[in-house]
């Protein structure tokens, strides 16, 4: 689980505008037989970002060198399917520490969070602007501060507050770790268990 | 009091506490594991130097990644033996009861999970699979989790989740015949769309749902999750005890009779608020097949597909670029496209039912030359049924090839990949791409429709077999 602290990032950003990006195209199964949590960047989007020779799909915004930053702005509903959180570690060691979309699947959304990412929702329309403006402006720069939950367009002045569970944003703030705050609960879980063995 | 429904009963009994402005603190009565979400949890604990805390409320199983043929074999993929043999050291260092490959009992972890009698009424699951939500057909909480959240419930037996919204879903009104507990599911998802249950946990109702059984009913739950559900749940009734008490053992649990009086009142009260509340008519719903990459891409078997998304926007690019990679045209008829594969298994469709439906269409019919079919049971139970059921053999002489359990083509992990650029119709429960293998295609269909397809070799409407042997009483 991660320690991963995130406090403000200011970046220029990755268009991915493609709507319902499920599980299997962040990080296809076949890649999901290793049993650490590192090196799957590089097979992040593999069946998009390469064709079957090997070789680069140079229309892929990841091959595209006009392109890059720690953010990818992407359509909605993205991340829905599986519930593999080798799709967080795929994104986060390629480099990416936010995702902007507009509607995030649940499961992946938990487990962004659990792994230092930030998964940050704003509306169709100023989803609609930045993509557009990303794709004609790639050095376009958004900041994201978590501390105040403001999500800025620098360029434009567009800013808009984004919501977060407060027990996740003090753990992102602070680098905590939702097990060792578990663990440090443990007698209340027995008391748990032992009040419901009782009742039964 | 306030009123409750069946989903806020059994959550509410989990709270070991709620944290303020933040998630509950949730206990688990039951963690299933499975060999390709499990490592890196481990490798957690022993970071950590902790302990399994409970390691007897988790069992284990291998399935994902597991080849269908030769299992008595050491698996050829390195990585995949590598992951196989590293959950039977981690179940043996912990104590974790395994069901692992060539175990007697061994099976997708959502086909074997009711069998062993673990998945009971009134309890909360979760593993590291969304398909969790299968066993919420027994009226439990069942949801599908990420490997952080493996270790955290090995290290604690808790998990930190902020609890859902509700949603009912009613099915009322009559059946038509030829149309399943896939269809239904199918046919909910293509009308609220892959996302239109996220962030909810729905509960399903309505007297269709009461008809169903119990594999039934796990269907339908095992795919809450294609419509963003964090998972569905019924009632428990006379179907789900007729199950559990023909069960050969459940464990912990020493005097079933009463058990079930106890599992008698679980059920949402009547006044119970939803946040939510949706009702479908049976009677409209026809077979399903599935035309582009999400499973709210779905329409009836005889409809064609629709010229524009569910936003009514014709240039969609996502739109455009689904049918594209499925090699479709909006507008276009289904109904006698050509098939190559066709997928008879996985955790939503490999029950014995499914096998019973599916030898009920061949009923005498022989494979079609240009299929090539993977007939995969979910599970060594379910295979054993089969057998003693003489289905195997009916199968055979069709001229299909039975395989070992497993979750095989449904994520095409082992080597039961469908080939670029091939159509397949499945079913399993999700037609992303990519996902049966590089460049597959697949349509979503019930058992009903993928052996209607497997005899004719294209797409057809299985009500054509299914209603014969009526047209001619008539
Ligand atoms: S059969 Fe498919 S959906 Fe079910 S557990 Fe296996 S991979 Fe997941």
């Amino acid at each position: 689980m991660a320690k991963v602290k995130f406090d403000i990032l200011e970046s220029t950003c990755v268009p991915l505008p493609f709507e319902n990006v499920d599980t299997d195209q962040i990080i296809p199964a076949r890649f999901l037989s290793a049993t650490s949590r590192l090196g799957f960047g590089d097979n992040l989007f593999c069946d998009w970002r390469y064709a079957k020779t090997g070789e680069k799909n140079s229309e892929f915004v990841l091959n595209n060198p006009d392109f890059s930053g720690k953010v990818l702005v992407t359509g909605k509903n993205f991340g829905s399917g599986s519930s593999r959180e080798h799709a967080v570690w795929a994104i986060f060691d390629y480099g990416f520490r936010a995702v902007v979309s507009s509607f995030f699947a649940d499961i992946f959304m938990n487990n962004a969070l659990n792994n230092g990412l930030l998964p940050i929702v704003i509306s169709d329309d100023l989803l609609k602007k930045l993509t557009t403006l990303v794709q004609n402006k790639p050095n376009t720069k958004v900041k994201i501060d978590l501390e105040k939950q403001t999500f800025t367009i620098l360029s434009t002045g567009d800013s808009v507050k984004f919501a977060i569970n407060p027990y996740k944003k003090d753990c992102l703030l602070k680098g905590l770790d939702d097990i060792d705050f578990l663990l440090n609960m443990k007698n209340l879980i027995t008391g748990y268990e032992n009040n419901k063995s009782l009742a039964k | 009091m306030k009123s409750k429904t069946l989903f806020d009963k059994i959550w509410d009994s989990h709270v070991v506490r709620s944290i303020e402005n933040g998630p509950d603190v949730l206990y688990i009565d039951r963690h299933y594991i499975h060999e390709v979400t499990s490592p890196q949890a481990f490798n957690g604990l022993k970071e950590r130097g902790i302990p399994v805390f409970r390691p007897g409320k988790t069992i284990a199983t291998a399935d994902h990644n597991i080849p269908t043929k030769n299992q008595h074999l050491p698996i050829k993929d390195e990585l995949s033996r590598n992951q196989v043999e590293k959950l039977t050291e981690n179940c043996q260092k912990y104590g974790i009861e395994l069901y692992g490959l060539n175990h007697p009992k061994n099976g997708i972890v959502h086909v074997i999970g009711p069998e062993l009698g673990y998945t009971l009424p009134g309890i909360t699951i979760v593993c590291g699979d969304s398909h969790t939500s299968t066993h919420g057909a027994f009226g439990t909480i069942a949801f599908g989790i990420g490997t952080s959240e493996v270790e955290m419930v090995l290290a604690t037996q808790c998990i930190l989740q902020p609890k859902p919204r509700k949603m009912r879903i009613t099915v009322d009104g009559e059946l038509q015949k030829g149309v399943t507990s896939k269809d239904i599911i199918m046919y909910i998802i293509s009308e609220i769309s892959a996302s239109g249950a996220t962030g909810y946990f729905v509960e399903y109702c309505g007297s269709v749902i009461r008809s169903l059984s119990m594999e039934g009913r796990m269907t339908i739950c095992n795919m809450s999750i294609e419509m963003g559900a964090r998972g569905g749940l019924i009632t428990p009734d006379e179907t789900t005890f007729e199950y559990l008490r023909k069960l050969p053992a459940i464990p912990g649990i020493d005097d079933l009779k009463s058990s079930i009086n106890e599992w008698r009142k679980l059920r949402s009260d009547s006044d119970a608020v939803f946040d939510r509340d949706l009702k479908f008519d049976a009677g409209l719903i026809k077979p399903m097949i599935t035309y582009g990459t999400n499973p709210g891409m779905g329409m009836a078997i005889d409809d064609s597909i629709p010229l524009s998304d569910e936003n009514g926007n014709k240039a969609s690019s996502s739109f455009l670029k689904s049918l594209d990679y499925m090699g479709f045209k909006p507008g276009m008829k289904l109904l006698g496209h050509p098939v190559d594969y066709v997928f008879l298994g996985s955790c939503t469709n490999g029950r014995i039912e499914d096998f019973r439906a599916f030898a009920q269409v061949i009923n005498g019919r022989k494979k079609a030359d240009n299929i090539t079919a993977l007939i995969v049971p979910g599970s060594k139970k379910v295979e054993e049924q089969m057998a003693a059921e003489g289905l195997t053999e009916l199968y055979k002489s069709a001229g299909f090839e039975v395989r070992q359990p497993g979750c095989s083509s449904c994520l095409a992990m082992n080597e039961d990949k469908i080939p670029q650029g091939k159509y397949a119709v499945s079913t399993s429960n999700r037609n992303f791409e990519g996902r049966q293998g590089p460049g597959a295609r697949t349509l979503l269909a019930s058992p009903f429709t993928a052996a209607a397809a497997a005899i004719t070799g294209r797409i057809t409407d299985p009500r054509v077999f299914i209603n014969k042997e009526q047209k001619v009483k008539k």
